[in-house]
């Protein structure tokens, strides 16, 4: 029996995960088990990311949600028609207040080279900059920005968008991160571990209040609705006849048919990014530059003794696993239609990537994908499960009683608490997750 | 002259004291984070649940008093109920660490792996909180608001800007420096202190002098108990007790720990101060404070200000990077206790 686990585990396992969602189409319906299966792609995509990061190279990045939003910001940016009377009022502004950025940070870091000598002045003298730079900036940059929030700010009040198709933002999305990445891995990846984490938590929180506040850029807590899909509506698919007499043949309501036939489109889409992410990340571990990652991983000092450039190939796989967040919050926001940055809170798009990679299998792609998909489904359903739990277990109790509506009502709580229980338990006893890294030999 | 002390005043109310009571939240916080960082040796991501569980005992022991009539008037009943607060947290820390933190221990884990843990701490404790307390504010409160009114401070002195004193900034302030003398005290002067501060510095060495390691480990989860009750009930009593905030709390309380000097007492309280000043003077707006002191004529559009106040919690990350590029050992070179 076990060895027959053994050898047929990953099969087995993603089988029973294509069960619960067939049971959910059973009870629930086929849209929820579609919404859900949508939903688990970008979660597999997110952990594949900070598999790379965290399984190949031992990186602890813990600003997910900042890579994440950074891709959506990209799907905003991308696909939303340009505001022309915003570029009119303030578009100089803002120009002159990005060249102004630009010029500081060339001057900054040219400054820094060539004034090694003077020791601690140097400081003083960067800071004179950076100061200098940043009140120039308010000056040019603050007016422009009044200027754009205050054109029609309950339809736009922003600077829109390049109206380009919103499958362009997908690689742009990880553009984005990477570039982020880079900055960040410059600065934290020589630090030690835990302060990498500490700096990127850090890092994304500031990529939110970014978002949250810089309204002349992405409209902050006013959201961006209504973006541009890749795939049709369903109001024109109504009234398609080619779609009415498909709907009628599977035996459907034109409405449902509709919702499906949309989901089902955009999980062909993320199926085949999933694809071509999972093949190119299984190749890159079985070649030689994944063998010198977990060399790294395994050993930095015994690999830097080797000759190779630790700080160099850890800046490197972090850009990359960056890159690959960034492509899925894109997706995420494109399967929304909506941009809302209130809606990233480091437990969601953080903390539960990182249960997902843990429980999965860290160092193996195929376990991150499996764990993407178990911990969002189980995210999503422990709310009806523990509901229909509490009620079954308290149902002997008096329906008015105080501590059965107490329990009902944390019910929707439990799920933190029963993540954070699976989480301890795989670290204990299962350390190496369910899909286990391929031992090499 | 008049114009000079209205702008000290202001920047008294505004400034000043608020600066203080929150330094004095983030000092008693880093103080616990810093001291898992020196004994445990690993960064403790649910310390910010452990301050809201802590805050959660309390509250509910608050109501239990409010409500057979107990108060100690003028001072808020949550100071009465917090003893009890620190024992339930004291005896649910040593339960985490009993079940959870020692078997990596034993098995002598990469620290990086303690960090997961005690992100699984950090859900399971945040989910538990959610439970019994629920997402929502709750305000506990009670006894006087001010000890000192703004108005009553503009008829007394007879300028135009007034001073106020909360309760709760009082009640903060004087806590945290009871508490850190306490602390202090304990750490340099007792022997069980002494055999802390050992064991962070070298742990061979200590375990080779007869010092018990797990006696140290016990005695650091009870004061990283004790610290996070307090800290999160003071944070409560001054804003108002909120889940949710006591896990955006920890990016402050991490940079103060690590500005400091990360394992460093001394360092941990004066990162809290650092971090909660720098950012009130970069978000403060100056605009007053400029029309006292310049001339008389002068008119000012803009508010005067650094950064806008919804950047308060980037400025403790921008500060923190910094420190981390110039000197990652931060202000007080830490690493022991």
């Amino acid at each position: 029996m076990s060895a027959f686990y053994q050898q047929y585990r990953n099969q087995i396992l993603f089988s029973v995960m294509a069960g619960l969602l067939v049971l959910v189409a059973v009870i629930q319906s086929l849209s929820v088990s579609l919404t859900i299966l949508n939903l688990c792609l970008i979660s597999a995509i997110m952990a594949l990311g900070v598999n790379i990061q965290w399984g190949y190279a031992g990186l602890f990045n813990v600003g997910v949600m900042g890579f994440a939003a950074l891709g959506g910001l990209a799907g905003v940016l991308i696909s939303m028609p340009p505001v022309s009377e915003a570029w009119q009022a303030g578009g100089f502004g803002i120009l002159l207040g990005l060249l102004i950025t630009v010029g500081t940070v060339i001057a900054s870091l040219f400054a820094w080279s060539h004034i090694q000598h003077l020791k601690k002045q140097r400081y003083w003298i960067i800071a004179g900059i950076i100061i200098s730079g940043y009140a120039l900036l308010r000056i040019f940059f603050d007016p422009g920005v009044d200027a754009i929030e205050a054109i029609d700010p309950s339809v736009t009040g922003y600077l829109g968008g390049l109206g380009l198709p919103i499958l362009v933002a997908w690689p742009v999305g990880a553009l984005f991160a990477a570039g982020v990445a880079f900055v960040i891995g410059k600065i934290a990846l020589g630090l030690r571990s835990d302060y990498l984490a500490i700096a990127t938590l850090g890092i994304s929180e500031i990529i939110i209040f970014f978002i949250k506040n810089e309204e002349w850029l992405t409209r902050g807590v006013k959201n961006v609705n209504g973006l541009p899909r890749p795939v049709p509506y369903e109001i024109d698919l109504q009234q398609a006849q080619w779609f009415q007499d498909w709907a009628m043949a599977v035996g459907m309501p034109v409405d449902d048919a509709s919702a499906v036939f949309v989901k089902i489109c955009y999980a062909l889409l993320f199926i085949a990014v999933i694809g071509i992410l999972l093949w190119f990340s299984e190749t890159a571990l079985k070649s030689p530059w994944g063998r010198m990652m977990r060399a790294i991983r395994d050993n930095e000092t015994a690999a830097a003794a080797m000759g190779k450039d630790v700080t160099w190939q850890h800046l490197r796989v972090f850009v990359l696993g960056s890159a690959v967040i960034g492509l899925a919050g894109a997706m995420l926001t494109t399967l929304d239609g909506q941009f809302t940055p209130v809606g990233y809170n480091p437990l969601r798009f953080t903390f539960l990537i990182w249960v997902m990679v843990i429980i999965g299998g860290s160092g193996n792609n195929w376990g991150a994908v499996l764990g993407g998909f178990f911990i969002w489904f189980f995210w999503i359903e422990a709310e009806p499960i523990g509901l229909w739990l509490i009620d079954t277990l308290t149902s002997g109790m008096d329906p008015q009683s105080v501590v059965r509506a107490h329990l009902l009502e944390g019910a929707a709580h439990m799920r933190l608490m029963t993540v954070g229980i699976i989480l301890l338990l795989t670290l204990r006893y299962a350390p190496e997750g369910l899909i286990p890294e391929k031992k090499r030999l | 002259m008049t114009d000079v002390l209205n702008a000290l005043t202001l920047l008294g109310n505004f400034l000043i004291i608020p600066g203080l009571t929150y330094g004095s939240q983030l000092a008693l916080g880093a103080l616990g984070v810093t001291l898992v960082y020196g004994v445990l040796r690993f960064s403790n991501f649910g310390h910010g649940e452990t301050m809201a569980f802590g805050a959660m005992v309390t509250i509910l022991v608050t109501w239990g008093l409010q409500s057979v009539g107990i108060s100690i008037q003028p001072l808020p009943t949550a100071l009465l109920a917090i003893p009890v607060g620190i024992l339930v947290t004291v005896v649910l820390t040593l339960l985490i660490d009993r079940f959870v933190y020692r078997y990596h221990r034993e098995r002598k884990a990469n620290p990086v792996i303690f960090l997961i843990v005690s992100i699984g701490v950090m859900f399971f404790l945040g989910g538990l909180i959610r439970f019994i307390i629920g997402p929502g504010d709750q305000i506990f409160f009670d006894g006087t608001r001010f000890i000192l009114k703004a108005r009553e401070f503009k008829q007394m002195t007879g300028l135009d800007e007034g001073l106020s004193l909360k309760m709760t900034q009082a009640v903060t302030i004087i806590t945290a420096v009871i508490i850190v003398t306490a602390m202090f005290w304990f750490l340099n002067h007792t022997r069980t202190g002494k055999s802390m501060r050992a064991y962070s510095d070298n742990e061979n060495l200590a375990l080779l002098s007869g010092i018990n390691p797990d006696r140290v480990v016990m005695i650091t989860w009870i004061l990283v108990a004790a610290l996070a009750t307090i800290a999160g009930t003071l944070y409560g009593l001054d804003k108002s007790f909120k889940p949710f905030v006591y896990m955006q709390l920890l990016l402050p309380i991490f940079a103060s720990a690590i500005v400091g000097g990360v394992g460093n007492p001394v360092g941990a309280i004066a990162g809290g101060y650092v971090i909660a000043f720098s950012e009130l003077i970069l978000t403060f707006a100056y605009k007053k404070v400029v029309l006292y002191l310049g001339p008389e004529s002068m008119e000012l559009e803009s508010l005067v200000q650094f950064l806008g106040t919804d950047y308060k919690i980037a400025v403790s990350f921008i500060i923190l990077v910094i420190v981390l590029i110039i000197k990652p050992t931060g202000l007080f070179s830490g690493k022991t206790i």
